[in-house]
């Protein structure tokens, strides 16, 4: 699906998404029961840098600054954070973690925040956007990953071919929906065949939990076995030593 | 993978008053070593993992040459093996008692 | 042998994750949660024909600093580049959760730790359990900011083999303070990954002298990436993080408009910058070009540009 078509089938009541510099995406759109939702995103397939970051973190900022408590839609096709000397000279650490913590201070402020994956993203891209907001919905055509499974091989030193073979038999490390479903990441996918704005019509209107749920989703799933537990463990014997 | 174990007699208990200790990083060329007071008094016993096979009779060999100079009755090691040398393995498992004999 | 040296006299470079945290806390204080002999380690190693560690290279618990208590997780740089997997994560994510609930139940000054010390030497997401160590950075993230909205303080200690990569990168900058000693590099992607992918003329990889300028701690302090600078012992990480525990700015929207004006400014004067030299030449710094090659003590003395002290994290 194009860009286009997208938010046609989220925001059929009208957007005013607009492209920017850095393949950023800004705007507002109508939906049901909401009134008016604040989208940002990245589009294009464009790698996340220190101009991108900054530039969306600013749009986000200004929404909780403004009070509305408006939900907030993140469009996500990226890649993964920008490969480039000069990103990561000027503190690309720093840009990803201040989106990061502008969508989190979001939710603080009492606005519901949803990434919607429709293309790809990769590692600190994943982090900063898809992985940053309350919920995650995974739409066709969306490809969410670490890093591709090539490149794994290359580091970990296991031929492709078998790589391949394992991702069949384990969630824990493969690229795709499926695998970021299992283990939590990915909270819900939606199918071309329905239109999506009563899906987030649906989605916003949920109550969400006050705190991360993730863990105990990729347990539910069985994706992630053993996170919630150890993470109970730990807390638990923390307590125990007070 | 290999994993496997190497049993001993020691003539005295290991001295000291720790529990456990532990030394050393599974890291190339290196292990980690983790003791424990648990069995009797004149046992030892040293629990190996190890992705470098086929060298299971040079560790036994080593493991009872330290079981005989260190005498480390009442011990468990258990072993992370990243591919170490036996001068390496003998220093740790050296390493290793020396901390159970240190004040806690 | 560093079994001969006292704790707090190691060299935090040459330390391990357990005894930097000896050194940096008060004599015996520490109480390790889910230790290496629990064996609480990696499943999803053997696959792969890797062998684990005990603690699956995370030592995570509580101690005193100062006299205060305080929670710490200290990275084993060395085991699987001190990468995060599924319980390595988990066992982080458990401590901050921890931190946070102590708070509530009655304020940082009853239950709860007065600060979280991360002791961070990583290279970011351990591949071989790649969707769960992207998680855990996920979840950690979330906590970390839930636990310096609950009032406690969350530094950053970086100064290991691994420095701070990838997911590790950003984790850190979401701390409310940052130490960094000369040995520490903090970045996002790799400088080989940035090589293989963009080639040899964007990032030589060997050139460790580039990845210093681009990456290291140098660079960091001096553009505000970083608070505190050290020479690398571990004395002098304690004495630091005493320092800066009262000094961490509480989260929220006042200190994120601060910091997206600190970005802002920082693209608009130095966004055309492709090495340190630059930055330092427009920022008026004596000798721009030397700057990377000078002792830790003429380094200390350098005035930071403006900008680069700040409470906005």
């Amino acid at each position: 699906m194009t860009l286009d078509e997208i938010l046609a089938s989220l925001f059929p009541s009208g957007h005013t998404v607009e492209s920017g510099p850095s393949g950023t995406l800004h705007g507002t759109a109508k939906v049901d029961g909401q009134g008016e939702v604040t989208v940002v995103g990245i589009a294009g397939g464009t790698p996340l840098g220190v101009d991108g970051a900054i530039l969306l973190a600013g749009h986000v900022l200004a929404v909780v600054e403004a009070g509305s408590r408006a939900p907030i839609v993140v469009l996500v096709d990226t890649a993964s954070q920008n490969m480039a000397r000069r990103d990561e000279l000027l503190g690309l650490n720093e840009y990803l973690a201040h989106l990061a913590k502008s969508l989190a201070l979001a939710v603080v402020h009492g606005h519901r925040t949803v990434s919607v994956l429709f293309g790809h993203a990769a590692a600190g891209a994943f982090i900063a956007m898809a992985l940053s907001s309350q919920s995650l919905v995974a739409l066709p055509g969306a490809e969410p990953s670490v890093m591709d499974l090539p490149s794994i091989s290359r580091v970990t030193k296991l031929p492709l071919e078998q790589l391949k073979e394992l991702a069949k038999s384990t969630p824990i490390f493969a690229p795709g929906v499926e695998p970021l479903f299992a283990t939590g990441a990915v909270t819900e996918t939606w199918a071309a065949d329905q239109p999506f704005a009563p899906r987030l019509a649906a989605l916003l209107q949920q109550p969400v939990a006050t705190s991360d749920l993730r863990d105990r989703i990729g347990l539910e799933r069985k994706g992630r076995l053993l996170a919630q537990k150890i993470a109970e463990r730990v807390a638990a014997e923390a307590a125990a030593h007070a | 993978m290999e994993q496997f174990q190497v049993r001993g007699t020691a003539k005295g208990r290991a001295g000291g008053d720790r529990h456990q200790a532990i030394t050393g990083v599974n890291a190339s060329g290196n292990l980690e070593v983790l003791v424990e007071r648990v069995l009797p008094e004149h046992e030892c016993l040293v629990d190996i993992i190890t992705a470098v096979t086929g060298f299971r009779g040079i560790w036994e060999a080593v493991i009872q040459e330290f079981f005989e100079r260190s005498s480390p009755g009442g011990l468990r090691f258990s072993i992370n093996d990243g591919g170490a040398r036996p001068d390496t393995v003998t220093l740790r498992l050296m390493q290793s008692v020396r901390l159970m004999e240190s004040a806690p | 042998m560093s079994t001969l040296l006292q704790p707090h006299e190691l060299d935090w470079y040459e330390a391990s994750a357990r005894e930097r945290v000896a050194g940096l806390l008060d004599p015996k204080s520490f109480v390790e949660f889910l230790g290496p002999e629990q064996r609480v380690m990696s499943p999803h190693l053997a696959q792969f024909d890797l062998t684990g560690a005990f603690d699956d290279g995370i030592v995570v618990g509580g101690g005193r600093l100062d006299g205060q208590k305080v929670f710490v997780a200290s990275q084993e740089g060395r085991f699987l580049g001190g990468a995060f997997g599924e319980v390595h994560g988990a066992k982080l994510l458990g401590l901050l959760r921890a931190a946070r609930d102590g708070a509530g139940r009655g304020g940082p000054e009853r239950d709860g730790p007065r600060a979280v010390l991360l002791l961070l030497d990583t290279g970011g997401v351990r591949l071989q359990e790649a969707n769960a160590g992207e998680l855990a950075i996920s979840e950690i993230i979330r906590a970390i900011l839930e636990v310096r909205s609950a009032g406690i303080s969350v530094l950053a200690l970086v100064g290991g083999r691994a420095g701070a990569f990838g997911g590790g990168g950003i984790v850190t900058a979401c701390c409310s303070r940052i130490i960094v000693s000369e040995h520490a590099r903090v970045s996002v992607s790799g400088p080989e990954v940035i090589e293989t992918n963009k080639g040899v003329e964007e990032f030589d990889s060997k050139d460790r002298a580039l990845v210093w300028r681009i990456c290291g701690a140098r660079t960091r302090y001096l553009t505000g990436g970083a608070d505190r600078y050290l020479k690398g012992s571990t004395a002098d990480f304690r004495e630091a993080t005493i320092a800066l525990i009262p000094h961490a700015p509480p989260f929220g929207l006042a200190a994120l408009k601060a910091e997206q004006q600190r970005l802002t400014e920082r693209l608009q004067h130095f966004g055309d910058c492709r090495d340190a030299p630059e930055i330092w030449r427009k920022a008026g710094l004596p000798e721009p070009e030397r700057i990377a090659d000078i002792t830790d003590d003429a380094f200390l003395v350098i005035q930071r540009p403006k900008g680069a002290d700040h409470d906005a994290r």
